[in-house]
């Protein structure tokens, strides 16, 4: 190949290829990191922008901005579906696990790394499709696909008619093929290229929660590609699969989805209780207490995890006993969560801890996380959740835990890890005013939703009785508190890059002992071109 | 190797390639056509005004160009760069490993929707009603009053799914001695092996069109043809894949490709077949013999 042949004449040590080919036709763990963390900044403002479309609908009683219900759910659905795999999973899993994994464990790259570019430029198209969803005809006269992420049918069948929901289905079969590709790639870089020493029980638990989360998305999002390529052949075909009056089952789709969408509930949560392991440990100036229960709690989780999808559907007509089994299995969820969670309060005990951004916001995500899993806890009960189930108490449920739990954790990592990326220092001051605004907003949102949710407030609906206009608009409130904490950062942000203040190879001191912190700000374009030695 | 005198590991360091952003707007492409194709379905507007398959038969053949250079690039980079260190063909195992696992999963969904409603016809259920109207409450299905017409019976397991049976364990023992014949440098048995069982491959496919034909069911309307014809269709397109895998090593043995230290394309390929091979056992023992019956009018 000529390329080659190009790059042999003039390669120096660290030779970076020009612009084209360095942000295009990338090889190179880094650089495909921070393509992954670009995009998903961009698909966290499209997500956070349709959030703030549903917040001010909420604002009061009556329809607000949108003149057609189903705008809403257009919204919503966007909203859940770009946060999830064009946010979260691009940032935690793309990103910092292609900046971090090679370089935690000594490995000059991923172990395939043309198949990583590809991993990361089907998300462009992926996004791109989930857009123009919204833009051709989905119910007869109208959108945009408001079937919800779940794309549960019928409504998602003889309920779209037109093209908005293949749209959304083909985005996820191009993201879901994108996951399964980069999940093989991490999966033999961490068994394959750890450097001599580094043996799995020494593993930092960011490669750990890495290894595990691949698996998840490895035996998940295929069952996923099945059920929505049926969706798909039941809209475009006349297959009957979930459509009772050819002998079809509604329910088989509510099967087989969250199958697959539990699992990937754990996908978006365990980089962050990664990360979150790291920064705690650094901040303590302490390893982190309880490592290999730590790690396989996270094994434990990820495979309790693949048993538990029914608690989703205690109202679609389950047996009682099926009930009863969803209800202990999902419950057993809460052992190995709660030894992580009293490991990390663990680790800080009788440490040397200092609270910089990083660590606030991994304190923080343990908050909101405990938070949420003990309201899981309570919904874990067909019994509690025949009242709340598709009552906004589910929305702060899920928000608490997996969303902004994980956006908790990935601004930790953001801050933690920003130093080593680009070299330079953000100013604490205004870190630490954007993690107390975004813990307030957050907070303000979500909170009051348990309440509303408790007296009734249905979720997926744009409008509600005036009952419950005092709890929305608080939640509204709290919405307006989070955008303004977002503009802090990315003034922060911006500011770093102008001031261009330099970190230095370890800004956070003796804690900080993984190999990244060995290597300069920023690394290398080939960092460990000689492996590093562990003992 | 661009830097192969600088590095000290044994890893492989892959230059920048255009081929995987090409992949990325060929599947793009292929998504967008194959919604456009589905929305003409019919008589149906398209989609933006546009009708037909072309945009799809666009996309699918750009995946294809891009497979085809991607591959050459590893062929090349095998051969003649010598990059594939014993490591590296490691990595390319886990890889091959991984990737049959996830299309195990991808399977599970077909026989997922495929138990649901053999092992639960709808007899007597609550909330099946609809169902045991269309299955008479019993699997394989009767031919009831309100099915539409769209299901008349089964197929015989005992005649040509029998005969594709033996033609996929054939062509498993013929993959198998082209394998062996590989390992002992005998090149004209692996080329003979490797030519059998690509045309055994081939009968197969054929002998399941020439089924498909006769399928006293469709696709549509009816839940037996719809999760009969997803599940053996998926897995038809496996075989087919999978032949034009072995043809591909068929070729790569006659120009010599192959030493019996390093032949990972060839045992790529044989792991496939296997699997394929398994898919079929488990799809002829439930969905063939286990589901067969004759057709009882309610």
């Amino acid at each position: 190949m000529s390329t080659q042949a190009h790059a042999a004449d003039h390669h120096d040590h660290d030779h970076k290829p020009g612009f084209v080919k360095r942000w295009l036709f990338s090889t190179n763990h880094k650089d495909i990191g921070t393509l992954y963390l670009i995009f998903a900044m961009v698909g966290g403002t499209i997500g956070g922008f349709l959030s703030m479309g549903i917040r001010a609908e909420l604002a009061e009683p009556g329809m607000q901005i949108f003149s057609n219900p189903h705008m809403f759910n257009v919204f919503s659905t966007a909203h859940g579906l770009i946060m999830i795999f064009f946010m979260i999973m691009p940032s935690l899993f793309g990103g910092f696990g292609n900046w971090f994994v090679p370089l935690m464990i000594g490995a000059p790259d991923m172990a395939f790394p043309r198949l990583n570019n590809v991993s990361f430029w089907l998300m462009p198209p992926a996004l791109t499709l989930l857009i123009i969803s919204l833009f051709v005809e989905g119910p007869s006269g109208m959108n945009g696909a408001g079937v919800g992420w779940t794309v549960y049918p019928p409504h998602s069948t003889s309920g779209h008619p037109g093209p908005a929901v293949d749209f959304a289905i083909l985005a996820l079969h191009l993201a879901g093929a994108s996951s399964i590709l980069s999940s093989i790639n991490f999966i033999t870089t961490i068994f394959n290229m750890r450097t001599p020493g580094m043996t799995l029980h020494k593993m930092p638990l960011f490669v750990w929660s890495m290894l595990v989360t691949a698996f998840l998305l490895l035996l998940a999002m295929p069952v996923l590609a099945g059920a929505i390529t049926m969706l798909l052949t039941d809209r475009n075909f006349g297959t009957t699969f979930f459509d009772p009056a050819g002998g079809g089952d509604p329910v088989l789709f509510q099967h087989l989805f969250w199958f697959f969408g539990h699992p990937e509930v754990y996908v978006i949560i365990l980089p962050g209780f990664g990360i979150v392991s790291q920064v705690i440990s650094t901040f303590s100036k302490k390893p982190v207490f309880g490592y290999l229960p730590m790690a396989y709690a996270m094994v434990a989780i990820g495979a309790v995890g693949f048993v538990v999808w029914a608690h989703h559907m205690y109202t679609a007509g389950l047996s009682l006993d099926t009930q009863a089994y969803f209800l202990a299995a999902t419950m057993v969820i809460a052992v190995p969560t709660g030894i992580k969670i009293f490991s990390w309060i663990a680790t800080m005990w009788g440490g040397s801890v200092r609270f910089p951004t990083p660590m606030l916001f991994a304190i923080g995500f343990i908050v909101l996380f405990t938070l949420g899993g003990v309201t899981g806890v309570v919904l874990a009960n067909p019994g509690i959740d025949r009242a709340f189930h598709d009552t906004v108490y589910v929305v702060a449920h899920f928000h608490y835990t997996m969303s902004i739990g994980a956006l908790f954790t990935l601004f930790s990592g953001w801050y933690y890890w920003f130093p080593k990326m680009t070299g330079y220092m953000y100013n604490e001051t205004l870190g630490k005013i954007h993690f107390w605004m975004l813990f307030i907003g957050v907070n303000v949102t979500f909170f009051p939703q348990h309440f509303s949710g408790m007296a009734g407030m249905a979720r997926r609906q744009a409008d509600y009785p005036d009952a419950l206009a005092g709890w929305n608009m608080i939640s509204t409130i709290g919405a307006w508190i989070s955008i303004a904490a977002m503009a802090v950062f990315f003034f922060a942000m911006a500011l770093a890059f102008v001031r261009k203040q330099k970190a230095g190879d370890n800004p956070w001191g003796v804690g900080a002992t993984t190999l990244e912190w060995t290597v300069s700000s920023p690394p290398a374009f080939h960092a460990f071109e000689k492996l590093p030695k562990v003992k | 190797m661009s830097n192969s005198e600088l590095k000290h590991h044994d890893y492989h360091l892959i230059d920048p390639s255009p081929w995987p952003i090409l992949g990325a707007a060929s599947a793009f492409t292929t998504a967008v056509g194959a919604i456009i194709w589905m929305k003409s379905l019919d008589d149906g507007d398209g989609v933006f005004g546009v009708t037909g398959w072309l945009p799809f038969a666009i996309g699918f053949t750009m995946i294809l160009v891009t497979m085809f250079v991607w591959w050459r690039d590893v062929i090349k980079e095998a051969r003649v760069d010598k990059a594939l260190t014993p490591v590296v063909q490691i990595h390319l195992r886990y890889g091959m490993i991984m990737f049959i696992m996830s299309e195990v999963m991808f399977f599970v969904a077909w026989f997922w929707a495929y138990f649901d409603v053999a092992l639960f016809p709808g007899a007597g259920v609550m909330g099946f009603e609809a169902r045991e109207a269309i299955t008479g409450g019993h699997w394989p299905p009767m031919v009831t009053e309100t099915d539409g017409g769209y299901f008349k019976g089964t197929f015989d397991p005992w005649h040509l799914p029998l005969l594709n049976t033996i033609i996929l364990l054939t062509s498993g023992a013929t993959v198998t001695y082209a394998h062996h014949a590989l390992l002992k440098d005998d090149r004209k048995g692996l080329i003979i092996g490797l030519l059998l069982t690509v045309i055994l491959g081939v009968s197969f496919t054929v002998f399941q069109a020439i089924e498909y034909m006769d399928a006293p069911f469709t696709f549509g309307g009816h839940i037996y043809g719809s999760t009969f014809f997803m599940a053996t269709g998926f897995h038809g397109l496996h075989v087919i894949i999978g032949t034009i895998f072995l043809a591909v090593c068929l070729v790569r043995a006659i120009k010599g490709h192959f030493t019996p230290q390093q032949h990972f394309g060839f045992e790529a390929a044989a792991w496939y077949w296997h699997f394929v091979d398994v898919v079929w056992l488990f799809l002829f023992v439930a969905v063939y013999v286990w589901g067969a019956g004759t057709p009882v009018t309610h």
